[in-house]
C-alpha cells in the first residue's frame, strides 16, 4: 500500500488490443472479469439445460425420455458444471471486476496468472463435456464421484479427473490472485475494517479454496491410482476403505460449500445499504461471523456422511458443529434485516433479488438445520429433502446473489440502465417458479423420494409433476435474463457514475462505463 | 541493476497464460489417452510436457527480464513474495490429503478391519490379522517387506537437513554480497538434492525387486510410494529451481536486497524438507 501509482510496460496510455486477440492474451481485470462471468452464463444454460433433462423425465413416474446411465451423468453433470463452471467462475468475475475498483488497486496483484487461472477454465469443461461422447458416457456415479462406483466409469473417466486438477488449478491461481490483490495492493487508508464486505467475503472464500482445492486434487488422484496403477486406498481387500475417500472429499466438499455462498453474503451486504439507504448494520460482527463460518466449515464434514457407519461419537461431535453454524449465519441474517429496518427502502430488482435471497437462503438455511441433527437425517438422507435444501441456499441463495449484483453493478460495467420493468418480470417469474420448481421436493423427500434416480413410485408423482413445471418455467425464465444482460451491453439509458442514490464505495466514483485503466494513480481513503 | 519503478508495473496482455493452458490441455488428453491404452497418448503427453517447458522458459524469461530492467517494485516483489507462500500452503494441504489416507488407514479403517469391538470380521476374514504394515485381507499384491527407516531414509533425512543449512549459508553470502560464496554453497545444495534423488531411485528399486513392496501391495504400498513419490516429484522440482537460480546467481542476477527469486526457491525448498520429515517420521520410522 506504500505506492500510489502504476505504472505499464508501454509509456503510453492504452486501451485494449484489438480483436479476438484482446480476450486471449488480456491481462486487465475487466476484460477477464467478463470473461468469467460469461463462461458462468454460457456454463448455467448448459447446466440448465441438463436440468431440464432431469425434471423431464422426473414429470411422471416410468421412464420417459432417457435411459438411467444418462439420467445420472444429467445429474451428475449438472452439478459439476453449476458449481465449478457456473456459481465459482460468476464469483471469481465479480471479484476480478470489483475487488480492484472496491480497494482503489491498478488492477489484479498477479496480472498474467490472472489470465491463466481463466483460460483454463474452457479447456477443463470441452474434457469435462467431451466425456458425453466417449465410450461409457459421462460421469454418472453423483457430482460426489463416490468410488467404487465411479471407479466402473468408461473412457472417460480419466478425462473427468483431469478436469477436475485444471478446475482445481484455476482455482487455487484465482484465488492467490484475490488475496495477494486484497492483502498487498489497497489504496492508502484503505484499513482492512474499512473494506467492503464482498472484499472481505472474498479474502475468506479465497483462503477456503487454497487450503481445499489441493485435498480434492488429491483425493481424485488417489481415485485415478486406484482404477489405473493398482494402489488400494479405496478398497477394502487391501487395507484401504471406500468411506475414506468419502471423509478426504467432504473435508473439500464442505468449505466449497461456503466457497459458493460467503461471496453471495458479500453480494447482499453491498446491495441491502444501499437500496434502505442506511449503513450496513452490524459491519465488524458480519466480518467475525464470516471468518467464524469459515473455521466451522473445516469441523463439520462428517455431516454429509451420518448414515455411514460412523462411531457415535463422531456422529454427535458433527451433528453439534454443525449446528453451531447457525450462530453466526443467524448474526447476518439479523443484521441484513436490521439495516432494513426503518430505512427509506425502494425495490429496484438488485433489491428484489438481494430480499428473495435473505427469505429463501434462510428457509435452505433451517432445512440444513433439520439435515444437521444426526438421528432425523438417517430419514432425510439421499432423499429429495437435501435435494430441496441445496437448491434452496445454491439457487435462491448463491445464483440469486449473482443476478443481484449483475443487476447491481452491470450499469458501472456498461454505462448503461438495464430495463427495469424486465429486471422485476425476471424476479417475479423466477421467484414464483423456483418455489413451485424446489418447494414440493422438501414433501417428496420427507415421504421417502430418493435422489439420483429416474423413475420413483406413483405416490410421488403429483409434486413431481407440479415441480417439472416449476422447472420449466424457472428455466425460460431465465432467456429473460440474458435478453436483459445482452440488451443492457448493446445500449440503453445512460447510468450516472454513482447509478444508485444511495450507493457508496469506491467503485461509484468511477465513471460509467470505467476507463480501461483505472486507479493508475491510488485514491486517498479516509 | 536499473532503477526501480515508483508504480505498480501491470503487464500489457502476454501469450505465455493461453500457451500454458493448450500445454496442460494437450498433457492431459495425453495421459488420459495413456491410461485407456491408446499408444498415442504417451506421445501427446510428451508433447504437452514440452510445451509446459517451453513455456515457462518463455514466461519465467520475460519475468526476469522485465526484474533486471528495474520494472518491479518494492510493491510488486511482496505480491511475488505473498503469492508464492499461499503457493506453498496450497502444495501442503495437497501433501495433507495423503497424510490423511494415511492416518485414517493406521488408526480407524485397519483396526475396523481387524474387527475391534465387531464381530463382523470373524465371519469375512477371521485369518486376517496384520495391523501394520498391510496389504489388506487380500493380501493385495502378494507377501511384501516393508521399508526399513534406519538405512538410505535416515541418511536421506540427514542430506535433506544439511541442505537447509547449505541454503542458509548461501543465502547469508548473498546478502553480504560475496557471490562466490553464494553460487558455491547453492550448488552444494544441488548437489544434496541430487544425491537424495539418487538415493531415493536406489530404495525404490530395491523395494520392487528385493521387497516385492510396489505400488499394488495393498494401502502400505500405496500410501508409501504415492507419499514418498509426489515428496520425490517435488524434491524434483525444487532441484531444477535450484539449478536455476545457481545459474542466475553465477551470472549476477541477483543483489543484497532484491532476490525474491532466491528466497521463493529457498522456501519452497525448506518446505520439501519439512514434507520429508513428516514422511520421515510417520512412514518410515512408526
Amino acid at each position: 500500500m506504500s505506492t500510489a501509482t502504476a505504472t505499464h510496460d508501454d509509456h503510453h496510455d492504452h486501451g485494449p488490443a484489438k480483436g479476438l486477440m484482446r480476450w486471449v492474451t488480456t491481462t486487465n481485470h475487466k476484460d477477464i472479469g467478463t470473461l468469467y462471468l460469461l463462461l458462468a452464463l454460457v456454463n448455467f444454460f448448459i447446466g440448465g439445460a441438463m436440468a431440464m433433462v432431469i425434471r423431464a423425465e422426473l414429470f411422471q413416474p416410468g421412464m420417459q425420455i432417457v435411459d438411467p446411465q444418462f439420467f445420472n451423468s444429467m445429474t451428475t453433470v449438472h452439478a459439476l458444471v453449476m458449481i465449478f463452471g457456473a456459481v465459482m467462475p460468476a464469483f471469481t468475475g465479480l471479484a476480478n471486476w470489483l475487488i480492484p475498483m472496491m480497494i482503489g488497486a491498478p488492477d489484479m496483484a498477479l496480472p498474467r496468472l490472472n489470465n491463466f487461472s481463466f483460460w483454463i477454465l474452457p479447456f477443463a469443461f470441452t474434457l469435462l463435456l467431451s466425456t458425453f461422447f466417449m465410450n461409457g458416457g459421462g460421469p454418472a456415479a453423483g457430482w460426489t464421484i463416490y468410488p467404487p462406483l465411479v471407479l466402473q466409469m468408461g473412457d472417460g473417466f480419466p478425462f473427468m479427473i483431469f478436469a477436475i486438477h485444471l478446475a482445481g488449478i484455476s482455482s487455487i491461481m484465482g484465488s492467490i490472485n484475490v488475496v495477494v490483490t486484497i492483502l498487498n495492493m489497497r489504496a492508502p487508508g484503505m484499513t482492512l475494517m474499512k473494506m467492503p464486505l464482498f472484499v472481505w467475503t472474498w479474502l475468506i472464500t479465497a483462503y477456503l479454496l487454497i487450503a481445499t482445492m489441493p485435498v480434492l486434487a488429491g483425493a481424485v488422484t488417489m481415485l485415478l491410482t486406484d482404477k489405473f496403477a493398482a494402489t488400494s486406498f479405496f478398497s477394502a481387500a487391501g487395507g484401504g476403505d471406500p468411506v475414506m475417500y468419502q471423509h478426504i472429499f467432504w473435508f473439500f466438499g464442505h468449505p466449497e460449500v461456503y466457497i459458493l455462498i460467503l461471496p453471495a453474503f458479500g453480494v447482499v451486504s453491498a446491495i441491502v445499504p444501499t437500496f434502505a439507504r442506511k449503513p450496513l448494520f452490524g459491519y465488524s460482527s458480519m466480518v467475525y461471523a464470516t471468518a467464524s463460518i469459515a473455521f466451522l466449515s473445516f469441523i463439520v464434514w462428517a455431516h454429509h456422511m451420518f448414515t455411514v457407519g460412523m462411531p457415535v461419537v463422531g456422529e454427535l461431535f458433527f451433528m453439534y458443529a454443525t449446528m453451531m453454524i447457525a450462530v453466526p449465519t443467524g448474526v447476518k441474517v439479523f443484521n441484513w434485516v436490521s439495516t432494513m429496518w426503518k430505512g427509506s427502502m425502494t425495490f429496484e430488482t438488485p433489491m428484489l433479488f438481494a430480499i428473495g435471497f435473505i427469505i429463501m437462503f434462510t428457509i435452505g438455511g433451517f432445512s440444513g438445520l433439520m439435515l444437521a441433527i444426526a438421528p432425523s437425517d438417517f430419514q432425510y438422507h439421499d432423499t429429495y429433502f437435501v435435494v430441496a435444501h441445496f437448491h434452496y441456499v445454491l439457487v435462491t441463495g448463491a445464483i440469486y446473489s449473482i443476478m443481484a449484483a449483475t443487476y447491481y453493478w452491470l450499469p458501472k460495467w456498461t454505462g448503461n440502465m438495464y430495463d427495469e420493468k424486465l429486471g422485476k418480470m425476471h424476479f417475479w417469474l423466477s421467484t414464483v417458479s423456483v418455489n413451485v420448481l424446489f418447494f414440493p421436493q422438501h414433501f417428496l423427500g420427507l415421504a421417502g423420494m430418493p435422489r439420483r434416480i429416474p423413475d420413483y413410485a406413483v405416490q410421488f408423482a403429483d409434486w413431481n409433476m407440479i415441480s417439472s413445471i416449476g422447472g420449466f418455467v424457472f428455466g425460460v425464465s431465465q432467456l429473460l435474463f440474458a435478453y436483459v444482460v445482452i440488451k443492457t451491453i448493446r445500449g440503453g439509458e445512460k447510468a450516472t457514475d454513482q447509478v444508485w442514490e444511495g450507493a457508496h464505495g469506491l467503485e461509484w466514483t468511477l465513471p460509467s462505463p470505467p476507463p480501461y485503466h483505472t486507479f493508475t494513480e491510488a485514491p486517498q481513503v479516509k | 541493476m536499473a532503477h526501480t519503478s515508483d508504480h505498480y508495473y501491470v503487464p500489457h496482455g502476454s501469450h505465455w497464460p493461453i500457451v500454458a493452458s493448450v500445454a496442460l490441455f494437450t498433457g492431459v488428453i495425453g495421459a488420459a489417452n495413456w491410461f485407456n491404452g491408446h499408444s498415442a497418448g504417451q506421445m501427446i503427453l510428451f508433447l504437452g510436457l514440452a510445451l509446459v517447458a517451453f513455456m515457462m522458459f518463455g514466461w519465467f524469461g520475460t519475468v526476469i527480464n522485465e526484474s533486471l530492467k528495474g520494472a518491479y517494485n518494492e510493491q510488486v516483489d511482496r505480491s511475488f513474495r505473498q503469492g508464492m507462500m499461499w503457493f506453498i500452503f496450497s502444495e501442503v494441504m495437497f501433501f495433507a490429503a495423503f497424510f490423511g489416507a494415511l492416518f485414517y488407514a493406521r488408526v480407524l479403517s485397519v483396526p475396523w478391519l481387524l474387527g475391534g469391538d465387531l464381530s463382523t470380521h470373524e465371519f469375512l476374514w477371521s485369518s486376517f490379522g496384520e495391523n501394520w504394515p498391510t496389504n489388506g485381507p487380500g493380501n493385495v499384491g502378494g507377501d511384501f517387506e516393508s521399508m526399513g527407516a534406519w538405512g538410505i531414509p535416515a541418511i536421506n533425512t540427514l542430506l535433506l537437513l544439511s541442505s537447509g543449512v547449505t541454503i542458509t549459508l548461501s543465502h547469508w553470502a548473498l546478502k553480504a554480497n560475496d557471490q562466490a560464496k553464494t553460487v558455491l554453497w547453492l550448488a552444494a545444495t544441488v548437489a544434496l538434492g541430487a544425491t537424495f534423488l539418487a538415493l531415493q531411485a536406489y530404495e525404490y528399486i530395491h523395494a520392487y525387486h528385493e521387497l516385492n513392496l510396489t505400488l499394488g501391495s495393498g494401502i502400505y504400498g500405496s500410501t508409501f510410494f504415492m507419499l514418498t513419490g509426489f515428496h520425490g516429484f517435488h524434491v524434483t522440482i525444487g532441484t531444477v529451481m535450484l539449478i536455476v537460480i545457481t545459474l542466475r546467481a553465477a551470472k549476477g542476477h541477483f543483489s543484497p536486497d532484491h532476490h525474491f527469486a532466491f528466497e521463493g526457491v529457498a522456501w519452497y525448498w525448506h518446505f520439501v524438507d519439512v514434507v520429508w520429515l513428516g514422511l520421515f517420521i510417520f512412514v518410515y520410522v512408526l
